[in-house]
């Protein structure tokens, strides 16, 4: 084992961890692991750099493809990362560790999701101005864009989370667990898209935005729930 | 001793044993309802005003919608009764319980897919109603996807029902779909609490269909979990017995 795969928990801290030493420790993780941040966000990019080679250069066709294609594109670049989400602390015996702890599993399960979104849904959403200019969205759509992405993300990861977990024991879950993550996605996608189409057409669009602030709500406190029961179930194989 | 019926049904042998004089008087009903209700609907039921004869679809296609969804919500059921009573048969009814819907929910897409062409111009609209059935036969695949992945029977039963769970938060947006974004589907006509909107001459011979469908599917659901449980319980006495004595 590298020295990069030692956990801190494993190596270092002795007290009963709370929410921000897991916290601490998972953003000391992520960040030693920069290829897993800029991987998802290069595909973003050159995903959505194909899109004008195969449907062509006109600006009206790409302004008008272009929220539904940005928020897809995020979709599948949060899912691409989801699988590495948990492997690791599940090889090296991490996941169990953590099972073991007094505190609910569900803080640990939280923490993870929250760096994981940290990781790739806010540089995502950063990110897609850029994109927009890019494909032509039309102004209006810009804050709207940004703003329903940085919700929606978070979502995606606390959901995609689930599927991570009901996966991690599987060889190869690749695409196992995209097809068991996909239509719990769809909800998100649809107020996503929505909200940015509503802002294009000039029309108010803060119930989108607000139903997306539900959807976040109810994912940051169910999901890792659920999340943390899967992480017991695959432990168990 | 009011549980006790709650406790036998643990008992996959119990079940196996119960179920076996139900089977064949599901499948007679199962038989003749359908006969009955088919003839009825697609010969004597008068024809639709707008629609002419291609809405006698709906003696396929609402039946199996309806199951599809009630399926679903069987399979999440018994995956949660198999969490928290760690009841092996009710994990073997949600296994049974998936391939079964996903067909039904093909089944459902399929006929509508045949009946929009033409009434509404096209097989397939991106409509909420539409949309969302085909959200559920994804669920479906995700769930037996999941079963055939993992390796151990016990681990994947567990993760297959916590998967079903998550996926009910779906379940009530389609079944509302219809009523909340009013779209190309119609609304609900049949109703149990008020006056549907359908003709009566319609109502009973679709009645018979969905009846006979509910009773197909217990057969059916009954027949594959009673397959299943022989498989799994291969090791036991009683399995031996079943198969050596033909019980």
């Amino acid at each position: 084992m590298s020295s990069v795969d030692i956990h801190p928990l494993v190596s270092g801290a002795r007290a009963v961890p709370d929410f921000a030493t897991f916290l601490r420790i998972e953003m000391l993780l992520a960040l030693r692991r920069r290829a897993d941040i800029a991987n998802p966000l290069l595909f973003f990019v050159s995903v959505l750099a194909l899109l004008p080679l195969g449907l062509g250069p006109e600006p009206e066709l790409l302004a008008n493809v272009a929220p539904g294609m940005i928020w897809v594109m995020a979709l599948l670049a949060t899912l691409l990362s989801q699988e590495s989400l948990l492997r690791s602390d599940f090889e090296n015996g991490t996941l169990e560790q953590l099972t073991l702890l007094p505190q609910p599993l569900y803080f640990a399960v939280l923490a993870k999701s929250l760096v994981h979104w940290i990781a790739t849904g806010l540089p995502l959403a950063l990110l897609s101005p850029l994109l927009a200019v890019m494909l032509n969205l039309p102004g209006e759509g810009y804050l709207c864009l940004f703003v329903s992405l940085l919700m929606g993300t978070a979502s995606l990861s606390l959901i995609g989370a689930i599927g991570a977990a009901l996966t991690v024991a599987v060889r190869r879950p690749g695409l196992l667990l995209a097809l068991i993550v996909m239509p719990l996605y769809v909800p998100v996608l649809i107020f996503g898209t929505g909200a940015v189409q509503a802002a294009i057409d000039g029309y108010a669009y803060s119930a989108q935005l607000a139903i997306l602030a539900a959807l976040l709500a109810a994912a940051a406190a169910l999901a890792p729930l659920a999340t943390a029961v899967a992480v017991r179930i695959s432990l168990d194989n | 001793m009011a549980w006790q019926w709650f406790h036998r049904l643990g008992s996959p042998r119990w079940f196996y044993q119960k179920t076996g004089a139900w089977l064949p008087w599901l499948a007679l009903a199962s038989a003749v309802l359908l006969i009955v209700g088919s003839i009825w609907g697609l010969g004597f039921a008068p024809e639709d005003a707008k629609q002419g004869n291609s809405y006698r679809i709906i003696f396929v296609h609402v039946p199996a919608a309806f199951l599809a969804l009630a399926g679903y919500y069987l399979m999440a059921v018994s995956g949660a009764i198999g969490l928290i009573w760690k009841m092996k048969l009710a994990f073997a009814v949600m296994r049974a319980a998936a391939p079964i819907g996903a067909v039904l929910t093909f089944i459902a897409l399929f006929t509508g897919a045949i009946w929009g062409k033409p009434t509404w111009g096209a097989y397939w609209v991106w409509d909420a109603r539409i949309t969302s059935m085909l959200i559920l036969l994804f669920l479906y695949i995700g769930v037996m996807a999941l079963s055939q992945a993992v390796n151990r029977e016990q681990v994947a039963d567990r993760a297959c029902a916590l998967l079903a769970l998550v996926g009910t938060v779906n379940i009530p947006i389609i079944y509302k779909s219809v009523d909340w974004w009013f779209t190309l589907h119609q609304p609900a006509t049949l109703r149990l609490t008020e006056a549907s909107s359908i003709d009566p001459s319609m109502f009973y011979p679709l009645l018979t269909v969905i009846i006979g469908f509910y009773c197909m599917y217990a057969w059916t659901l009954l027949t594959h979990t009673r397959t299943l449980l022989l498989r799994r319980e291969i090791r036991t006495k009683w399995v031996q017995q079943v198969l050596t004595e033909g019980k």
